[in-house]
């Protein structure tokens, strides 16, 4: 089956959403309403990403967790301002199925390897922020995409599976909140380098791209904006995957 | 009236979720840590994610290991889901070869590796099927359909001996496993009910009816 995933950028007590991971702006209803709605909808799996992973404030996130879990019974991600094993502790405990971590293993890869080896490498998600460079390579980027290195994506990738990941959460920040399609080319050099699943993330606005991606090697794909702001619904890409011979739930 | 069901503590779990699916289906959930109150409880889960080994170690200098094999002497319901379920089988083979409850007996096995376009660990949503031997009359797949889908989050699976105690089937490339297994009143899922929507949902509440 391929998954359909639900991102939701979470800024307080908010849902927010930017364009390349900036620019947040905020959506009127709280994230658990759209959280339960998606859930309504058939979505697979849901991602909550602390947009600002703040040190602070940490509490308002647990509570949509735990506010999840109450109605939504398909598996949740969170990823955000995970520093520690004790940070990622807390999430879980909170009702999270599974850990993202960015910025943290970029710094301090270790983590990988102590999370996946604590709690199982299915519940440790590589989260990579990837960045066209002029050359054509895609680099690795961190702190909500303010910081570059020098770090190549589809090395970082191999790394990161080598070291424990079980997922690969891979956001194409060039493309993220255009909703122009998603980018195929990172796609394919990422999921064909590692032989862990890869979760596409940047710039689904309508159901074809799904399938795009789909073909481009993408286990599964995380969708933002045009959930949020309804121009696509789970059963219209269920539909679209389904007419392309795609299997979805 | 609401039925009291015991979800068993061992430090091997996240219990939130599987607790807020049992309330959401209307049981009142006891979490349960000690021998005395596994064998008083009428309705009893062993949840569980992460290493074979470890959980095997967890129950048993919990003194829980005997316990439980006791409870299922008692025709009470039973439900290990995950790493729960394959700790019903007699033995595991992750990391080293450890001794499981016996419940069901049968072994625990490593994916293979080697199925193009299946990834391990297996995450993913994967379909069930009723296999020739079994009906799911009677049964917590009562009122679910051939090949719904459930959540999956594994690296092992369960083998039994006896093709009987095999309750639903999932395809793995060319291996098909035991993605359900059962023996009387003892019920294992491989995937998680408490993560696979409604029809995770109607198995949990199926379970209520034993």
């Amino acid at each position: 089956m391929k998954r359909i995933i639900a991102r939701l950028d979470i800024k307080g007590n908010r849902l927010v959403k930017g364009i390349h991971l900036e620019g947040w702006r905020f959506l009127p209803e709280h994230p658990n309403e759209y959280c339960y709605n998606y859930y309504l909808q058939g979505v697979d799996e849901i991602i909550y990403v602390d947009a600002v992973a703040s040190l602070y404030n940490r509490d308002s996130l647990k509570e949509i967790i735990k506010k999840t879990t109450d109605n939504v019974f398909v598996p949740i991600t969170v990823g955000g301002g995970i520093r520690t094993l004790e940070d990622a502790y807390d999430i879980l405990r909170s009702g999270a199925d599974k850990v993202a971590i960015c910025t943290q293993a970029v710094k301090h890869p270790e983590i990988i390897s102590e999370i996946a080896g604590k709690y199982g490498n299915q519940c440790m998600v590589l989260s990579i922020q990837a960045k066209k460079n002029q050359s054509g390579t895609f680099s690795v980027w961190y702190d909500v995409a303010r910081e570059k290195t020098e770090i190549d994506v589809v090395e970082w990738a191999q790394r990161g599976e080598e070291l424990g990941a079980g997922e690969i959460l891979l956001t194409s920040i060039d493309h993220e909140g255009l909703e122009r399609g998603m980018d195929s080319e990172l796609i394919k050099l990422v999921s064909k380098a590692v032989n862990i699943p890869v979760i596409a993330s940047g710039g689904l606005g309508k159901s074809s791209h799904f399938v795009e991606a789909i073909h481009s090697g993408a286990d599964a794909v995380a969708i933002a904006k045009a959930l949020h702001y309804n121009k696509v619904n789970i059963e219209d890409i269920k539909l679209e995957a389904r007419n392309n011979n795609i299997k979805v739930r | 009236m609401a039925k009291n069901i015991s979800i068993i503590d061992y430090g091997m779990s996240n219990l939130l979720s599987i607790q807020r699916a049992f309330e959401h289906v209307g049981a009142v959930v006891n979490i349960v840590s000690t021998e005395k109150e596994i064998l008083n409880s009428n309705y009893l889960v062993l949840p569980g994610v992460g290493a074979f080994p470890d959980g095997m170690n967890e129950l048993n200098t919990r003194n829980l290991n005997l316990a439980i094999k006791e409870y299922s002497q008692k025709e009470r319901p039973l439900l290990g889901v995950c790493l729960g379920m394959q700790m019903l089988l007699s033995k595991g083979f992750e990391h080293e070869v450890t001794e499981g409850l016996g419940i069901i007996e049968g072994e625990v096995l490593p994916l293979p590796k080697d199925m193009p376009n299946f990834k391990i660990p297996n995450i993913n949503w994967h379909e069930i099927t009723e296999p020739k031997q079994a009906r799911w009359n009677n049964t917590i797949l009562q009122n679910t359909k051939n090949d719904t889908c459930f959540y999956f989050v594994h690296s092992f699976y369960a083998s039994p001996s006896n093709i009987n105690n095999v309750l639903a089937n999932t395809a793995f490339g060319t291996l098909n496993f035991a993605s359900a297994i059962q023996k009387e009143h003892v019920f294992g899922t491989q995937f998680h009910p408490e993560k696979s929507g409604i029809d995770g949902l109607n198995l949990l509440k199926k379970f209520l009816d034993f």
